[in-house]
This record gives structure tokens, sequence and C-alpha cells, in this order.
């Protein structure tokens, strides 16, 4: 046997192996380790929200005129629907006060940093604690990066490089100035402010966020990501990001976010709209962990997150791929819109709950164009008090001939105060369409621990080994960087969950 | 005058009328007319209810029929004409506008002993009474249940004592005559099979109106409750080939107090605006259920069925499949539940919803659920859309059947493993004739 | 190496092994045969340390150390391995990425440094030219779909990886045709040396054919009954398994 039959096994062990399995070893005594608080002086709206909150938020951001009627629009839109938060999920959480909450905090830094080298020591220190060094990660990865601390971008990597290819990769309020044109033609085209409640607020409150532009034809040469971290106390993150993919172009994202630990709740509505144009790629993935909660559910992020993109142009494709391990509450429903002909969408979903986190996520796929597919795969897992919930729609529509779904919701339970729920809605108008779901809920079985055992590996491990083994699918999906970092993230979730 | 308010008075007033017998049903019966006044007729807007709409039926406002009202023109002859095949060797009850007639009715297995509901209390039966009538509402708390309830004006008691395996079917035929007038029927019963016991039920639904004025409607909400002791066994069955100006909701709530068995068939084949219900609640250990359907629509007709399995105890066994057919311009809902609870580990309980979609207008929406507490189940569900078979097609077609005729047989194939699960062969047989006809029209 | 005195166990309050006495020493090959319900599979999962298991009396040292006293991980970290009979399935865990856990957790057991991707990859590589496995299997999900034969070759694979002291097959030739047992069986003899030994358990006498014995056992009713040389195995292929039966008084509700 020559070498070469080893290639796809070197793969392997490289992507899974040594990174996986030496982490899991790592990790077994950890907890939410990226639960400290930087101290880092902020400039910050006073609490509560009124119309010269969205004022001040604007001008902060020296945004021109016709962006602040935007926002004043849209949070007169929220007052109209104040109180009427989505009731529909399947969540427990007593109300918000609105007025509680600060709705600006900006770590205080002189000047803008032209480079991430110029970046206020200390602000590099905690993306450093992080594991996301910007620097390290400029050399190293090759992974451009935007980082988010509270409400605001505080630099973005390998700007000059991408600017050269066309690509625009900075902060959305830098777009708003920069860019007008291309915020006018395209914000909230897919996310409109009335869409829900939580997308009306982002609107009128959202102080900071990525902007991506992939132009015709560049296929992005590297990961763009986002790095969300919400530090100051009372504070709700309200992010805003907008990608868009010219024709034939291709690009891949990476969001990741963090919190720290504290006993009261904080919230996270974010909006993220992608657009799709005619042959472009937009492949997003998230790994969620904002601080979840300690054991007894006491404090957390509450995560309020509006996801959508469309393929507007045909053969277009959009993928997402979430791993959601933290957040008190998840609300989230990264969707697709299938316009163009011979379009396709992609839902790749692995939820994590443990102690008294509660998750309701999944998709929408709105098949509208012909021939087009989508494809759902969503793994939930849920341990201690915990209730994961999945729920999506799949909507195929009278002219959408041809439409094709295939959809697997798997849960897993660890223990018996959990629940596992699947709410799928399949809604088909077409009679050429063929939609398949299907879903199950299982256990870990006795007998996988016993063999584990009998090779030599104790129970931890073992649990490990099978949740990975059950989450493979939608973790195969993840750029490689997101992995290894996910899959530390699943079993730290777990920990303690078993035995 | 909208429907609420219509109701809420004309029940009101009878609630008085009724207060001389049965306090505890007079109680239960006012609770229920504040439920229908305070949730209303059901919209789209109830999660329920999200894809089928009743309330344009009922703002047509159908009469409630009059109290104690036996003089219906609905005779014997009619009766005869529609008769069930095997009624020779059945039981047979019959309901004309929600209200049991016994004249029409017919028993002739001794096992079987039927009672009004409203005479239960004073036949030693209150305990009965108190402890299962209505134990529905606590599934299905919608305006539209709550209305059956307050109504209840002679519906009936069935029970089967311990050990009595009963070896005639009972049929129950729910006659909604509309030739007069709008009509609102709403019968209500309720089936005791104490422990041991065994019972075969068909239920049907036939709506009269004048067949030269097609505009004369009618709307019927039927509402049974049955309950089985340890070691019952159960076989229900219900076909629904209604008029199309009927329109109706039906709820079929079963208990499992004990480990016992339930099979169920239900099939609609015609009818204009179908809602069924099947609640299965297992409330012991190891019990079993099998729950099949089939509904093939066409025309403008809307099936849905919301079915509920609640495995409540350990070592549970339910398994569920419903296969649906639209043609034509029709809708078909199914939304089907499975609750696992925290104590019921070793629960097995499998669901699958199959779809064929034979014309471009035609739609489906499909909500299967898996909601579970406890870890140690196995439990799984799955939905399909899709068309017939193309390369099963191509087989026939090569084999010189015709396109049409290779239609038929798919359909009728696909169709055929539901079917089979009524165990009562004159009403499978018939069945079987009903759906041969209707593939032929929809073929034509 | 295996020294089992008296050993009585059962499940959920049944009794099964009635005092299994059996000294099994290094580079032996013993086989235990027996009638369905003997016993022989309730003898591999309790010396493995399967928790449904019961152990009523008895002792079991295992290379001078008390094995009951261990957990299962340990077991096979002390060199044990058991052959299942119906070996697990993991879906989405390669049988690379989980013989790489094992392989470590046991060396991590014995005080070895774990092996990195690099000689873990050459260890493997040996292992299955040794065994005549197909590199696809490997990086197939753990036993899912795999037929019978890829089962239990997958379950010699892994003790050939492992190197364990003492290698229990529980009924290995079950459901083989004869081209399958002999392959697993040749794995099997290609790894063995006088420092290890093996325990075959199995109903019929044609595997021994292949794994040839030094010593057969025979259990009925939870007992050995009859002890010899691989002779006994061919008397019991020729008689059946009656005449040792009707050598048995009948004991009161076995």
């Amino acid at each position: 046997m020559n070498s070469e039959t080893f290639e796809p096994v070197r793969q392997e062990l490289g992507k899974e192996v040594d990174a996986g399995l030496s982490t899991i070893e790592k990790t077994v005594l950890s907890d939410y380790k990226y639960g400290f608080i930087t101290d880092i002086e902020a400039d910050e709206a006073p609490k509560g929200l009124n119309e010269g909150t969205v004022r001040f938020i604007s001008s902060k951001k020296n945004e021109p005129e016709w962006m602040l009627e935007w926002r004043l629009k849209a949070f007169r839109q929220w007052q109209k629907m104040n109180g009427h938060e989505p009731k529909w999920a399947n969540l427990k959480f007593p109300p918000i006060d609105y007025q509680d909450i600060k709705y600006y905090s900006a770590p205080k830094q002189k000047i803008k940093a032209n480079s991430l080298d110029e970046v206020d020591p200390e602000l590099r220190k905690t993306f450093e604690k992080l594991g996301i060094s910007l620097n390290e990660q400029k050399r190293l990865t090759g992974v451009a990066v935007d980082a988010v601390i509270d409400s605001i971008s505080i630099g973005t990597s390998f700007k000059e490089q991408l600017s050269e290819l066309g690509i625009i990769f900075c902060s959305i309020s830098e777009a708003i100035r920069e860019h007008p044109e291309l915020i006018k033609k395209y914000l909230s085209t897919v996310v409109p402010p009335t869409d829900n409640y939580f997308a009306a607020l982002n609107a009128a409150v959202f102080s900071d966020g990525s902007f991506c532009y992939i132009p015709k034809g560049v296929r992005c040469p590297m990961e763009l990501s986002t790095y969300f971290r919400i530090n100051a106390e009372n504070t709700g993150q309200f992010e805003r990001t907008l990608i868009i993919a010219e024709e034939g172009s291709y690009v891949s994202y990476l969001e990741g976010c963090t919190a720290p630990m504290r006993d009261e709740n904080q919230l996270h509505a974010a909006v993220v709209e992608l657009i799709a144009m005619e042959d472009a790629e937009i492949k997003y993935s998230t790994v969620q962990n904002w601080y979840p909660g300690d054991k007894n559910g006491l404090g957390g992020i509450y995560n309020f997150v509006t996801k959508r993109g469309i393929c507007a142009g045909n053969r277009s494709k959009i993928s997402w791929t979430q791993v959601e391990t933290g957040s008190a509450i998840t609300w989230k429903y990264p969707s697709v819109i299938l316009k163009g002909d011979y379009s396709t969408g992609e839902f790749y979903s692995v939820a994590v709950t443990n102690n008294y986190q509660q998750a309701d996520t999944g998709t929408k796929m709105l098949h509208i164009g012909k021939h087009t597919k989508s494809r759902i795969v969503s793994k939930g897992i849920s341990a201690g008090h915990s209730n994961n919930s999945y729920r999506g729609l799949v909507h195929v529509n009278r002219q959408a001939e041809n439409a094709r779904n295939y959809s697997q919701c798997d849960s897993l339970l660890l223990g018996d105060k959990c629940g596992a729920h699947t709410f799928p809605y399949i809604e088909v108008k077409n009679a050429s369409a063929v939609v398949e779901h299907e879903a199950t809920t299982s256990k870990i079985g006795e007998d996988q621990i016993f063999y584990c055992n009998q090779r030599g590996i104790n129970t931890e491990t073992a649990v490990a080994l099978i949740i990975n083994g059950f989450a493979r699918e939608v973790m195969n999906q993840l750029p490689m960087e997101f992995a290894v970092e996910a899959q530390k993230l699943l079993a730290i979730s777990l920990e303690g969950s078993v035995g | 005058m909208n429907a609420v308010e219509y109701y809420k008075d004309q029940l009101e007033q009878r609630v008085l009328n009724d207060s001389g017998s049965g306090s505890g049903l007079i109680s239960l019966r006012k609770k229920a007319i504040l439920d229908f006044t305070r949730w209303g007729i059901p919209t789209m807007k109830n999660e329920e209810w999200k894809y089928t709409r009743i309330t344009p039926l009922l703002d047509k406002l159908p009469e409630l029929p009059k109290n104690g009202d036996k003089q219906i023109p609905f005779t014997v002859q009619d009766f005869q004409k529609r008769q069930l095949p095997g009624h020779e060797l059945a039981n047979e009850l019959v309901f004309v506008n929600g209200l049991f007639n016994s004249d029409l009715s017919k028993l002739i297995s001794k096992e079987i002993q039927v009672l009004p509901i409203d005479k239960m209390q004073e036949n030693g039966m209150q305990e009965i009474l108190e402890n299962h009538f209505d134990h529905s509402s606590k599934y299905l708390q919608d305006g539209i249940h709550a209305l059956n309830t307050a109504f209840l004006k002679d519906g009936i008691f069935i029970r089967v004592g311990e050990d009595l395996k009963v070896k005639k079917p009972i049929y129950i035929y729910h006659i909604t005559d509309a030739r007069a007038s709008n009509i609102l029927s709403q019968p209500r019963s309720l089936v005791l099979l104490e422990k041991n016991a065994g019972l075969q039920i068909v239920e049907t639904f036939l709506a009269l109106g004048q067949p030269q004025n097609l505009s004369t409607e009618s709307f019927s909400n039927h509402v049974i409750e049955i309950v089985l002791e340890k070691d019952a066994s159960l076989e229900y069955y219900k076909i629904q080939n209604d008029e199309l100006t009927n329109g109706q909701v039906s709820s079929c709530h079963i208990r499992q107090l004990g480990k016992s068995l339930v099979h169920t068939v239900v099939i609609s084949l015609e009818g204009g605006m179908i809602r069924n219900n099947l609640n299965v609640v297992m409330e012991s250990e190891r019990c079993e259920a099998h729950l099949y359907g089939l509904y093939f629509q066409h025309g403008k007709t809307h099936i849905d069925n919301h079915t509920i399995v609640d495995n409540r105890k350990p070592g549970c066994f339910s398994n569920e499949l419903y296969k649906g057919v639209l043609a034509g311009e029709s809708t078909g809902v199914f939304n089907g539940k499975i609750f696992v609870r925290q104590e019921a580990q070793k629960t097995n309980a499998y669901q699958s919803n199959k779809n064929i979609l034979l014309s471009g207008k035609a739609s489906v929406n499909s909500k299967p659920q898996l909601e579970i507490f406890a870890d140690d189940v196995k439990c799984s569900h799955g939905c399909t859309v899709g068309q017939l078979d193309d390369e099963a097609f191509f087989y026939l077609e090569s084999r010189g059947i015709p396109k049409t005729k290779a239609r038929a047989l798919l359909v009728g194939a696909f169709a055929s493993d539901i079917i089979e699960h009524i165990r009562i062969s004159p009403i499978r047989e018939w069945v079987e004739k009903l759906l041969a006809k209707r593939l032929e029209i929809e073929n034509r | 190496m295996l020294k089992i005195h008296d050993l009585q166990a059962g499940i959920e309050g049944r009794k099964i092994l009635r005092g299994i006495d059996l000294e099994i020493k290094p580079g032996e090959v013993h086989a235990i045969m027996g009638p369905n319900g003997s016993g022989k599979s309730t003898l591999a999962s309790v010396l493995a340390g399967k928790k449904d298991y019961e152990v009523i009396s008895g002792t079991v040292s295992f290379l001078g150390k008390d094995l009951l006293e261990l957990s299962p991980e340990a077991r096979a970290g002390e060199g044990l391995f058991l052959a299942f009979q119906y070996p697990v399935e993991i879906p989405g865990l390669s049988t690379t990425i989980f013989m790489k856990t094992a392989v470590n957790e046991v060396r991590k057991y014995r005080g070895q440094e774990p092996l990195d991707a690099v000689a873990f990859l050459k260890m493997m590589r040996e292992k299955m030219a040794l065994m005549n496995i197909e590199q696809s299997l490997l990086s197939r999900s753990l036993n899912e779909g795999f037929s019978g034969g890829e089962k239990k070759r997958n379950e010699i694979f892994q003790m050939a990886m492992l190197e364990p002291r003492l290698a229990i097959l529980d009924e290995t030739d079950s459901g083989l045709d004869i081209d399958a047992i002999r392959i697993v069986s040749n794995g099997v003899n290609k790894i063995r040396n006088k420092n290890n030994s093996v325990l075959v358990v199995t109903h019929y006498q044609r595997l021994l054919d292949y794994i040839v014995p030094d010593f057969v056992h025979v259990l009925y009713n939870g007992r050995i009954v009859k002890s010899g040389t691989k002779e006994l195995a061919f008397e019991l292929e020729e008689r059946g398994y009656d005449f040792i039966k009707n050598d048995q008084p009948l004991e009161q509700g076995a």
C-alpha cells in the first residue's frame, strides 16, 4: 500500500483527532471560560429608549440625515409594536424592561485605529484571551477579522489586501458613511424593520456590525470573520450585518460571540441580511457562545436574532451553518428566500442546551423560483433542565415548479429533566414538489458507552465522542478553524451532564 | 349578529330551561358557555387552527335544533336508504341533528348498555360522569369544543362491562337533516370499556340538504369520548363520505387508563370542510395504540387531521400512519403531536404522514410535532410530499396499462395500506368500492 | 494470567453462572463451548465488566489484580479485550477516530506517551495489512451499516491495535461464512504469542479448526462440566450437547 492511500485519513486526523480529542481532555475541568470582564473605559448612552436615544446613537456615529430618518421610522414602528414581542416560541422568560437597558456603549478610544496594530492594548488583550489574537490571526490563519466589542467595531484586519480585489469589508457604520449608495440600495431589503419586534428594535438602535461587498466574479480568497463581544454591564448589543455577493462571486463568512458572566440577563438583538445575485454563493457560519447563565439559570444572554438571506439570482446559493451552545435564550431562524430559479438554500445546525438554557431555533426555506432546492440538517442536544426546540418552515409556492426539500432533525436527550421538541411546518402548494422531513429522538445507548469502555475509553470521553459523531454532519460544514472551536464547545457545554 | 352572541344567548336560555336535571352537568355547561364566549370561534390566529377556517361557516348562523324536538322530517325510509353495509349484523345508534334518536336505533348485543348522559346521575353513575365526561376539554381548549359541551342535549353513554367482548360492532350514524334550514348539529357521546372489555365502533356522518338548493348548508360539531380500563381493546373507525354542503368538526378523545389496546382508522373521502381531532392519552404503563388515516380530497374541499398521542407512563407504544391524496383545488392539513412526558421512559412512538398532490392547484400543510421530556425513548416522525413514483408509472405503462389506469392503480395501492386496517369486512369492502369509484372519477 | 474461582453471577435477579473455576496461563488458548443459554456470553460480559450483570460470589484475578474491582475501561487498560458478539454502531464516529482515542487512553493508563498522528497512522497501516482491512472500512462510521463479516473483522482489527494480554472472542464465528471465519481466525493467529492468551467462546467446533485450542471446556447450566483438549470439541461435534446434558442431574428450578 502506498502512502497516498492514507491521505484521507491524515486529513481526517488533522481535522478531527488531533484537534478534537486532545481538547476534550483539556476542557474536562473548565467552565465558561470567556466570562471575564475587561476593564475598559466606555462611552455610554444613559439607560432607556426614546427618540433621543436614537438621535444620540445616530449622531455618535456621524450618520447622514437619511439614516437618522430611517432609524426614527423604525423606532416609531417599534413603539407601535411595543408590548407585542413574538409569543409563539417555546420559550419562557420574564418581561424585558426595555427602559432598563443601555443602548450604546463604546470602548473609549481616542481615534479609530487605522490598523489592528494600533488598537488599544487593553482591547487587544481581551481578544487574545478569547483566542482571537488579532496579530497572530493575521499572520497564521489568513482570516480577516472585524472585532466588535459592545456596540463598536474596533478594527478590521486585511482591509487593504481585500480592497485590491474590490472587496469591501468594514464596519457597517463606516459603510454608511463611505458607501451610502450600497447601503441605501440594500439595507433592510431582506429584513425590513416591520418584519418583527426585534427587527424593528434593531433598526432603531443598531450601533455597529459588519458590512461586506463582494464584486462581480470575485472569489473572496480568505474567510471573513466578525467576532462579537458584549463587555459593558446593563448593555444590550444590537449589531447589524449586511453581506452582498454580486454575480458569480463567493464568500465564506464566520461569526463568533462571547460575553462576560453576569447575574443579569443581557439582550442581544441582531439582524443579518444576505443577498446573493446570480451564480453567487454565500456561506455563513456561526459559533454562538454567549454566556448561557449559571447552573441555576441565573444570568445569561437573551439572544433574539433575525437572520435571513435571499437567493436573488438564478443558481445562487446560501448556506447557513450554526453551532449554538450559548445564551440563556436563543430565538433564531436563519432563513433563505429562494427567489432565483435553480437556487439552493442550506441550513446546518447543532444546538446544545444545558442547565436552564432554552433554545427555539430552526429555519425557513421559502421556495419561490423554479427548480429550487433546500436542505435542512438540525441536531439538537438537551441536557440538565433545558429545553431545546427545532422550529422550521418549508414553504413551496404555487409557482415553484420542481422544488425539492430534504429535512433531517435529530434530538439527543441527556437525562430526564430536559425537553426536546420538534415543530416542523411543511406547506406545499405545487404538485411537482418533493418534500421530505424526518425526525428522530434518542439517547446515548448504555451499550455504546460500554463498548467504548471496553476499549479503554472512559465514560466522559465516550459521551463526547458519541455526541461529536451525532453532530458530525453539521460540524463537517464548518471551516476548519471553527470546527475545532466548535468541538471544544460541545464538550464544555455538556460538562457534568452525564454520569 | 355575530356567531358568539347568537349562540351564547340561546345556550344560556337552554341551560336555564334544563336546570332541573343533573346539577353537575348544568355547572359544566355553564362553564362551557363562559369558555365559549371567552375564546369565541377559533380563527386562523389560533395555532391549532392555522390552516383551517370555520368562522365563515358558523357566521351563517346554522340553527341549533329545538329543545326536545324530535319531530324532524327524517324518516325510517330516509334512514334505510343510508344504512351502512353489514348493518344487519350490527348495533345501530342514530343521532339526528345531534340528538339521539332511539326509534331509529337498535341494540342487538346484550353486552352493551346505552343511557342518555343526562340520566347518568340518577342511575348512580355520578362517579363515571365526574371522572370521564369532558376530559377532552383539557386537550381541546377552544370555543368550538366548548360550544358542544355547552349545548349538551340528548347525548348518550355507552358502557361495556367487565370481561364482555362485544362480537357485533356498533354503527353510530350522525345525520344532519338540513332540508328545512341550515342546521348546527352537535352530537355527544361517552363510551366506557371496563376491564377486559372489547368493542368495535364505526362512526359515519350524513348530511341532507335540498338537492336543488345547494346553498342550504349545515355544520356538525361532534365529540366522542372513549375510556378504556385495563386489558380493554377498542377498534374505532370513522368514515366520512358526506355532502359538500356540510362542514364539520369531529373530535374523538380516547383515554387508556390501564394497559390496553387502541386501533383507529379514519377515512375521509368526501365532505365540504372537515376538521378531525383524534387524541389518545396513555395514562397507564404499556399501552398500545395504532392510528391510521386516509384522506382523499378533490374539488374545493378541505381536510384537517389533528392528532395527539400523549405518552404519560412508561413503556407505551404508538404507531401512526396518515396518508393523503389531494386532487382538484383541495387542501389537506396534517398536524400530529407526540408528547412523551418525563415519567414515560421506554416509550416507542412513531409517526408518519405521506401526501401525494395530484393537481397543480391542490396544496398540503403538514406539521408533525414531537415534544419529548424523557430520555430513554425511541421516537420518530416523518413527513413526505410528492408525486406518484415515476418508475412505477413506467413499469405499469410498459406492461401495456394506459396512463390513467396506471394512476388509479398506483393511488389505490398508496391508499390500500390504510384501508387494509379496517377489520370489519363489509365496511372495508364498502370503502374499497367508494375509493375505486372515486379513482374512476378522478381519472375521467 | 487469569484465575477464576467459584464465580457466580446473574442478571436481573436470575442466577446464570453457578460457580465457574478456570485458569488461563500466558500463551494458552482456551475454548469454552456449550449449548445456547449455558452462560457462555454471560461469562464474557462479566469478565469485561458489563454493568447489567451482578457478581454474586467468587473471585477473578487478572495479572495479579482483582479484576472485579476494576472499571471496564481499567480492565481494558490492564490488557483485557472482548470481541463482542454484537458490536454496537455509533453513527458519525469513524473507526479511525475511535481507535485513536482508545489506543491513547489505554497508553495513558499504562503510563505511556500518547501516539501522535504519524505514529498512530503507521501502526494502523501495519495492523490493517495484517488483518486484510481496507481503508474505506475505517473511515466509515463505527460499525454502522457494516455486514456481519465486516463487524467481526473490525473487532479483530481493534484487538490487534490494542495489543491485549487476554482476548475473549465471544461467538466471533456466529453469522459468518467459512471464508469470513478463515480471515478472522488468521487475524487472531497472527497476533498470538507466548505472552498473550485467547479465550474463545463458541457454540460450534468449526472455529476451533482455525484457532486451535490447548484446552476445551464445556459450559452447561452455569458450570464447567467437562474439560479436555481439542479432542473434546470433536466429540461434541459428533455427539451433540445432549450427551453432556444427559450426564447432568436436573437442578431444581433450573
